[in-house]
């Protein structure tokens, strides 16, 4: 029992060498089909190198294109070749001159053999998968594609849905079920033979020379026409990235071969000394042997596509700049903003630092400096407290911060008197939980021994600010957590309303909240809020201190 | 983009070719071993002034990265940069004693010399202080980067400077010749960077990093720019316009993501602050060379002097690029 490779080359052609010596070493007849578009003289040299080696021959050229017809024309040729020059093979193995098989042929020579009338071809139904990039899956067999994809984008696009809008489509022929599947496949002589001589094969591959991409559709729904017994998976390991193009193996993926237990993997890089250098090497060091399991191989790879379609949430970077309303999240984590209660309670941060855990910042918006905890002057990520640098990208001073501290909670005060221009941002932003107490402000102001002119002048700016605030919280396309209140109606039950907000912060937790910060004393509020009346200003963000 | 604005970018690369034109008659050859250049040779394009001693690492560290040619314009030198240059078997050399502010700090040379020689070449356009680092560059070399950009059809990869510094008064750690200068300038800011769209070239113009938190604290506008498009498949008709911060077409400056995702991107590590910035820093100041007449050296001239030290205790140390991708400095992209 043999087995033959079919190898696909169109460069890299001294690694195309290397495999195929290394194929005929084992005994493996190769078949190797050169793409028409290289020069002739390199042709003849290539082939000239095998003179010596009855095993590896050559085929008749043909220009391949990229998902046209011609590859499939070109495995056809050459797998005649094969089957007619060799009358003892049993399996077929297409691969390219990209390909590395990854355990010696030896054991893909058992392997086979103890499968002998399986099919190693991925093949799938078009109706229950959508794998393709350009999401074309059913109508790849029922729609004309005269137009390179390639090359002549739109019109491809337009003639697509022209059709469809129409209701052009093309009748698949008696006997095909339309599937796809891996272009690199390993079928039995009988399930090839039957394909290559099939009685109408010149209706079929008249049909399948206009279907998209037939190089992933002509074997994978011919084989499921004459075979007894398909595994549908290929042997060869093989992976794309979201653009639609094979992911390289570099030296680095040794290890991560060698465990994938596959049998043979493209692409690989053609100056990939290491692996060639180590996998072609029979007699290096054998590990333990099981079925290919890709597994491992996959999650790397689709880590990748996934870095490259959605990348760190919260993350803006030279690689990752999103524009507006792309973000998927403004910030990489969730944070707390408390607007009213430190000048409410006395020494309210300490407390609140000791409750919350995490960093517990002053006010980073403090128009003098960023208060950051502990009185620093830089924080994680060497993020600076001056003024100047915040106010110059304030919203990513924010997203900078958040992410140099990821996995540590962040809460900071935010109030009228800071600079405003980062609160859109905070309302729009999930991961943000607002605690507002509205004109707690006022708090501190009733005790100043300043000049009451001063007073109320400050009075009035601090709540035009905060009125813009809640204006802005009030917009549409807020996202933020909030818990809103005004001075009146917190302290009417403050304890229940800390109690709410500490929960939905830290979690459901069967404590209850005993200790709180001593509150500062109000009882002159009602009557300094009477003067600011009787003085001409309108205080509206208190609430109502009137029956007090 | 409309048609309108596609037109005017048209002119305004055709000016920056006119004044490479122009400029061309400046450059004088010292020694052209642009012959040796071969099909698909990865090329490295710099312009130094005064660097005899920084020259033997740079030359090694792109050797073994992978470059096969380097083109450098010498601009005046005295310390015997040229020679060196001269004697190597991989450099070409033209050297000049014109202005480099009135060159657009190089650019004109190097996008005649580019012009001439790059087309259809990966090019790395730095500094001599600039070191590149990219995904994987500890187990792959260069051309497997530009192998993989050019299978994926990109033709621009992004990297921007990040400003290493020492732990330590600047003056403490005297580098000497062939030294690796991140044994001394260790250290990064690793996540105080400001990123702005740039509409006229569709860059992103990024500040930040030590510099502005140093020096800029006051004036965050002056920072310097630090995003640089330095790795280049070039062609002919491509220019750089403001140093390797912008180039022409617009296409080119496109090396982030703006829709959530992330590209692939390097850095270059910056190893500007070594015991040899403080002289040079004073004496540039005095020259008026540099962007904006100097003006940054003249803030460094001011703020800086042999005991200054830029560390804070949040300060990273430099290990790898592993490193800077978890930090988010760079990214693998889909390349794995």
């Amino acid at each position: 029992m043999t087995l033959g490779f079919v190898l696909l080359v169109h460069t890299a052609f001294d690694r195309a060498e290397q495999v195929a010596r290394y194929f005929a070493l084992n005994d493996c007849p190769v078949v190797i089909h050169v793409d028409g578009k290289v020069r002739q003289r390199t042709f003849r040299d290539f082939r000239a190198r095998f003179k010596d080696e009855p095993k590896i021959r050559f085929c008749r050229r043909s220009r391949v294109e990229w998902g046209k017809w011609s590859l499939v024309r070109a495995t056809q040729v050459a797998s005649e070749r094969l089957l007619s020059l060799f009358p003892d093979v049993r399996h077929v193995f297409l691969a390219s001159g990209s390909c590395l098989p990854l355990r010696p042929v030896a054991e893909l020579r058992d392997y086979l053999s103890t499968h002998s009338e399986t099919d190693f071809i991925e093949s799938v139904t078009t109706d229950q998968v959508t794998w393709t990039v350009d999401g074309l899956e059913a109508e790849r067999f029922t729609l004309r594609f005269p137009f390179s994809w390639r090359k002549n984008r739109r019109l491809f696009d337009f003639y697509v849905r022209f059709q469809r809008r129409i209701g052009l489509t093309r009748r698949i022929p008696e006997g095909v079920s339309p599937h796809l599947g891996s272009q690199w496949w390993c079928l039995t002589r009988r399930t090839l033979e039957s394909i290559l001589q099939a009685p109408d094969r010149v209706q079929i591959d008249a049909y399948f020379s206009r279907v998209w991409i037939p190089d992933e559709s002509y074997f994978q729904s011919l084989a499921r026409r004459f075979s007894t017994t398909i595994e549908s998976r290929s042997l060869t390991l093989s992976k794309f990235d979201i653009q639609g193009k094979p992911h390289i193996f570099y030296d680095d993926h040794q290890p991560l071969l060698e465990r994938s237990d596959c049998f043979v993997a493209r692409k690989i890089w053609p100056r990939a000394d290491r692996l060639y250098q180590t996998f072609l090497d029979d007699t290096r060091p054998q590990a333990r042997r099981s079925e290919p399991n890709p597994g491992k191989i996959d999650r790397v790879f689709s880590k990748a596509n996934e870095r490259r379609g959605q990348g760190r949430r919260g993350l803006y970077s030279q690689a990752r700049f999103p524009a507006p309303g792309l973000e998927n999240g403004l910030t990489c984590a969730r944070y707390n903003v408390f607007s009213g209660l430190e000048d409410l309670f006395e020494d309210f941060q300490p407390w609140l630092a000791r409750r919350l855990g995490g960093r517990v910042h002053g006010h980073l918006y403090h128009p003098d400096r960023a208060q950051f905890a502990g009185g620093e002057t830089v924080m994680n990520g060497c993020i600076s407290d001056s003024a100047s640098l915040r106010d110059y990208r304030p919203e990513q001073f924010l997203t900078n911060l958040m992410w140099s501290t990821r996995g540590e909670r962040q809460s900071f005060f935010f109030g009228p008197n800071d600079r405003p221009e980062i609160g859109p941002f905070m309302a729009r932003d999930p991961n943000a939980t607002l605690v507002i107490v509205t004109g707690a402000w006022a708090v501190p102001l009733h005790t100043s021994n300043a000049e009451f002119e001063e007073v109320k002048a400050e009075a009035a700016r601090l709540q035009r600010a905060e009125l813009a605030f809640l204006r802005e919280l009030r917009l549409p396309g807020t996202a933020a957590r909030l818990h809103l209140w005004n001075l009146a109606d917190f302290i009417a039950q403050p304890v229940e309303k800390i109690q709410n907000f500490m929960q939905e912060i830290t979690g459901p937790s069967p404590q209850r909240l005993t200790e709180l910060p001593p509150m500062r004393d109000l009882s002159g509020f009602p009557a300094f809020l009477q003067k600011l009346r009787n003085a001409g200003m309108k205080p509206q963000v208190m609430g109502d201190f009137d029956g007090r | 983009m409309g048609l309108i604005s596609s037109y005017r970018m048209r002119l305004r690369r055709r000016y920056w070719r006119v004044r490479a034109f122009r400029r061309r008659r400046q450059l004088s050859v010292v020694r052209d071993r642009t012959r040796d250049i071969r099909p698909g040779a990865i090329l490295s394009f710099s312009t130094m002034r005064n660097e005899r001693t920084r020259l033997p690492y740079f030359l090694d560290y792109y050797r073994k990265m992978g470059v096969e040619q380097f083109l450098i314009v010498d601009n005046g030198s005295d310390d015997g940069t040229r020679d060196y240059l001269a004697d190597q078997p991989d450099v070409s050399v033209w050297t000049t004693n014109g202005s480099y502010a009135k060159s657009a700090f190089g650019v004109d040379w190097l996008n005649w010399l580019m012009r001439q020689h790059a087309h259809r070449h990966w090019c790395l356009t730095v500094d001599v202080d600039e070191f590149l680092v990219y995904p994987f560059c500890d187990t792959r070399p260069l051309r497997a980067l530009t192998d993989w950009l050019d299978a994926s059809q990109i033709r621009s990869f992004g990297s921007m400077l990040l400003d290493m510094y020492p732990k330590g008064p600047l003056g403490a750690q005297p580098y000497h010749e062939g030294q690796n200068p991140f044994d001394i300038a260790a250290w990064f800011d690793s996540a105080n960077y400001m990123f702005q769209l740039n509409p006229t070239y569709g860059n992103l113009w990024i500040q930040g990093g030590v510099r502005a938190r140093a020096f800029f604290g006051d004036t965050p506008k002056k920072a310097p720019a630090l995003n640089k498009v330095p790795l280049v498949k070039w062609r002919k008709e491509f220019v750089y316009v403001s140093s390797t911060h912008a180039l022409l077409p617009r296409g080119l400056n496109l090396t982030y993501d703006a829709e959530g995702g992330e590209k692939t991107t390097g850095v270059l590590l910056h190893a500007k602050f070594l015991s040899l910035f403080v002289d040079r820093a004073a004496e540039e100041a005095t020259r008026s060379e540099h962007y904006r007449d100097g003006d940054e050296y003249r803030t460094y001239a001011g703020g800086i002097d042999v005991n200054a030290d830029l560390w804070c205790k949040w300060s990273e140390r430099y290990i790898n690029w592993r490193q800077l991708e978890i930090l988010g400095l760079i990214s693998k992209g889909n390349w794995a």
